[in-house]
């Protein structure tokens, strides 16, 4: 374990020198990640970031707003209330593990000391359920799932309460750290039988078109989840949209709210700190 | 561990090759088979018709076939070509390509591996990665050298 990512640090280091100096810490790269699209896209004033692809290109954005007049997710968003009001078999409810709802979006992503590990909106949430019901959110065969259906229905809800709040992880320290490079090579590495990294796409060539797709950068790509895509026809988390990413280079992809996907939504969201939470979402 | 990804070394470039353990050959990709549609084929957006070619195995693949079906060299997803719809910009536009390789094996280079010339292309390695045999290349380059 410790050898392989010493391995991928290495791997990181190089694949990284592309974009900044080498030796950078989460503080420094965090600058030099903004300033990449800062740069890039010098008309696009640092709010937009939040709106993906859209807040490059006027006419899809015309497009989305029109959308959004008649929110897909708004279904979503009241199943999730009925989930968040009902009472686990145990009699408590999601708000007694959670605490006040306005406070869950900007808590989320965070390093667990005691847990070593990410927690997640989604994970602590699923902990929650597991505590009250005595499963966490399953499908019709009880199997795990975590990446649309009724906890995206509840993160929809948990979102909409949250709307307005601005990202704000802590630099991570001290064993954060190592999460927070796990998640950083994830980012950087090449992978798949198309052999792309994350970067490839959402750094290098945001902005380009890959067929009849915009590129949409990275910075942003974690506000509004968890979003309704007209392509897919139901709302779903993060995680999902990693899956989806990695699949469309030929890689396999890894469990939702496994540790590969936690550990990279901790290094995205710490890179878009500053933007704001503007979930639910809605895409093409 | 099963989740740990190999990192090899391609070279002492900066090029990194990270494949999952879940990896199988070319297009038997069972992951992308089972996955929705929608998403794998995002950026082959919808007209993919995968069977259309098992339909009518009698017609020979020419190069073109091959540059331009999605599950092959879909080359569109980065690269104008003439005659192809909805081009993606992400390389430059294949155009005056006998004037700009008049050697041939320089061109098969590039597409065989990009590597060579760019480390860190986006550009899909298509030897290397067993998306394209080199019969298959060889047809690809013949198209291409005719744009
Ligand atoms: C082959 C190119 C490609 C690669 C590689 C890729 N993506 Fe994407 N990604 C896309 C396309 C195309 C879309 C849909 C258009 C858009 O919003 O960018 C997308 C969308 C997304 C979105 C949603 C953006 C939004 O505004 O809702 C996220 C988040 C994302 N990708 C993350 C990733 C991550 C993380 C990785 C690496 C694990 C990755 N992508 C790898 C092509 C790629
Ligand atoms: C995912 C993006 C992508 C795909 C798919 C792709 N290319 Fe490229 N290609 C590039 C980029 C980017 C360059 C520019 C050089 C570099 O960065 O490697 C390039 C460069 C080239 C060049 C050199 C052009 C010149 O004038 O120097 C040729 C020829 C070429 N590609 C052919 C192809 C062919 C043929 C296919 C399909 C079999 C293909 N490419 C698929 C991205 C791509």
């Amino acid at each position: 374990m410790k050898q392989s990512l010493t391995a991928t640090a290495i791997a990181l280091t190089l694949a990284f020198s592309a974009f900044s100096p080498a030796q950078a810490g989460p503080a420094e790269d965090l600058t030099a990640f903004q300033d990449h699209f800062k740069t890039a896209f010098k008309d696009v004033p640092f709010e937009n970031f939040k709106d993906g692809a859209y807040a490059l290109d006027e006419k899809l954005k015309a497009q989305w707003e029109e959308m959004e007049e008649f929110p897909p997710y708004e279904p979503d968003i009241d199943a999730g209330k009925k989930i968040w009001e009902t009472a686990f078999k145990d009699g408590k409810t999601y708000a007694d593990c959670m605490g006040d709802i306005k406070s869950i979006r900007t808590k989320y992503p965070y390093y667990d000391a005691d847990k070593d590990t990410i927690m997640t909106a989604e994970s602590a949430l699923n902990d929650c359920k597991k505590a009250g019901d005595g499963e966490g959110f399953t499908d019709k065969e009880g199997k795990p799932l975590l990446n649309k259906g009724k906890i995206a229905q509840l993160m929809a809800y948990i979102a909409m309460e949250n709307r307005g709040g601005k990202i704000a992880v802590a630099t991570p320290e001290g064993k954060a750290v190592d999460w927070y490079e796990k998640g950083k090579t994830f980012y950087y590495a090449k992978r798949g039988q198309l052999n792309m990294s994350c970067a490839d796409c959402h750094t290098s060539n945001a902005g380009k078109m890959i067929r009849a797709d915009l590129l949409s950068p990275a910075l942003g790509h974690v506000t509004h989840w968890p979003t309704y895509r007209s392509a897919d026809g139901e709302i779903t988390t993060l995680h999902n949209r990693f899956m989806g990413c990695n699949t469309m280079v030929r890689a396999a992809s890894f469990k939702p709210q496994g540790d590969e996907y936690k550990a990279l939504e901790y290094f995205l969201t710490y890179m878009s700190n500053g933007q704001e939470w503007n979930g639910p979402g809605s895409r093409k | 561990m099963r989740k740990l990804f190999r990192i090899l070394f391609i070279s002492a470039s900066v090029s990194v090759l990270a494949l999952s353990a879940g990896f199988s050959s070319a297009y038997a990709a069972d992951d992308a088979k089972k996955a929705d549609e929608a998403k794998a084929t995002e950026a082959k957006p919808a007209d993919a018709k995968p069977d259309a070619k098992a339909a009518e195995p009698k017609k020979e693949v020419t190069g073109k076939d091959l540059a331009f079906d999605r599950a092959m060299g879909n080359c569109l997803a980065c690269h104008m070509i003439a005659g192809g719809e909805l081009p993606g910009n992400i390389g430059p536009p294949l155009v005056g390509m006998a004037a700009r390789f008049p050697d041939k094996a320089k061109l098969k280079a590039q597409i065989y591996d990009a590597r060579v010339a760019n480390p860190n292309t986006i550009m899909i390695p298509f030897g290397p990665m067993g998306i394209l045999n080199d019969e298959q290349l060889d047809k690809v380059v013949d198209f291409i050298s005719t744009l």
